[in-house]
């Protein structure tokens, strides 16, 4: 799976990391256009797919495709 | 960006305003998600918003737009709603807006049972001036105009709004956005007054002045500790503490307004 994460957009909530029951998402060293700490997708092999993270970002800027 | 964000969002007015982990842009992203699965057309739809932290979703939302005077969405609405009865008119607003400056429009067009989808987004406090207390704050929370503890009950809002005469009333909670999506369906498929009352949490203003908690994830974690999703035709559990999620009245038997007027009106015109 590729996980792309907005780094214009994210504000670094970090519900994805929260809400993802696989693990795949983490805090990461990358900082977004307005500053916060990005996450990044850290075990992209454990993604299945339920895009759980994708309709849970308050800033619309995860998204999940099959490769 | 998301793909399905880029059909329905206006980039230039991004980034949303929202805190970092506000529920309403949960609400926004579960929002769009519905009307895509729907099929909605971009001519089909208007977006009514009046004051407030979630008043401002209907700005970014790439349908017609009325932006309006404080607690006065759902009068707006109805007024768009009569001149145009075959638009789909959602209403979002937020709890202040909604059950405080505007309670007695809820009331009347819940009695009228205009063919609208209300919104309503729940934090528990007035977000956007610094943390009031609101219509919709627990008895004894600690909020900036009740330090001593809120010496009010909150609001029993399904009671309210089924009570006035609304067809569809349901609850959901950011914590489940699959289920929002599901409710936000019916309730536009719904021909009658919709009521969905959205539980979104606010883990600036609400989480810092009642809840005490360091981060959105913390608030996400109360939230989702203190509701559970109903199955569907299932009764809620009067023993169970916890909030009930879920599609909790239907009424298909009475009239829609502006049916019935179209109705008058071609018979007297006969």
């Amino acid at each position: 799976m590729k996980i792309t994460i907005d780094s214009v957009y994210c504000k670094g909530c970090l519900l994805c990391v929260g809400v993802c029951k696989k693990g795949v998402l983490a805090l990461g060293a990358e900082r977004s256009k307005g500053g916060y700490l990005m996450p990044y997708a850290k075990e992209p092999d454990n993604c299945i797919a339920c895009k759980l993270c994708e309709i849970t970002c308050p800033d619309v800027c995860i998204e999940v495709t099959k490769d | 960006m998301n793909s399905i964000a880029e059909k329905f969002i206006r980039k230039e007015t991004l980034p949303f305003i929202f805190c970092p982990g506000c529920g309403h842009g949960i609400v926004v992203n579960s929002f769009i998600r519905a009307i895509d699965e729907l099929g909605v057309q971009k001519n089909e739809m208007a977006c009514v918003g009046g004051i407030g932290c979630s008043s401002w979703a209907p700005v970014y939302l790439d349908f017609d737009c009325l932006h309006c005077l404080h607690g006065r969405a759902i009068p707006h609405a109805e007024g768009l709603k009569a001149v145009n009865p075959d638009k789909q008119i959602v209403v979002f607003s937020g709890d202040g807006d909604c059950l405080g400056i505007g309670g007695n429009h809820l009331i009347h067009a819940a009695k009228r049972n205009i063919d609208l989808t209300v919104l309503m987004m729940s934090n528990y406090i007035y977000g956007m001036t610094g943390g009031q207390k609101a219509p919709t704050t627990p008895y004894q929370a600690t909020t900036k105009t009740s330090p001593l503890g809120n010496e009010e009950h909150p609001f029993d809002v399904q009671s309210v709004v089924v009570g006035s005469g609304a067809t569809f009333y349901a609850r959901c909670c950011a914590t489940h956005p699959i289920q929002m999506k599901e409710a936000i369906k019916a309730g536009l498929r719904h021909k009658g007054f919709s009521f969905i009352e959205i539980l979104s949490p606010c883990p600036t203003t609400a989480g810092r002045n009642i809840f005490n908690f360091k981060s959105p994830q913390e608030t996400m974690d109360w939230y989702r500790s203190q509701v559970y999703l109903l199955g569907k035709d299932a009764k809620p559990d009067p023993a169970e503490t916890r909030i009930p999620l879920g599609i909790l009245h239907v009424d298909e038997s009475r009239d829609e307004l502006t049916d019935v007027q179209r109705q008058k009106k071609e018979a007297a015109q006969k």
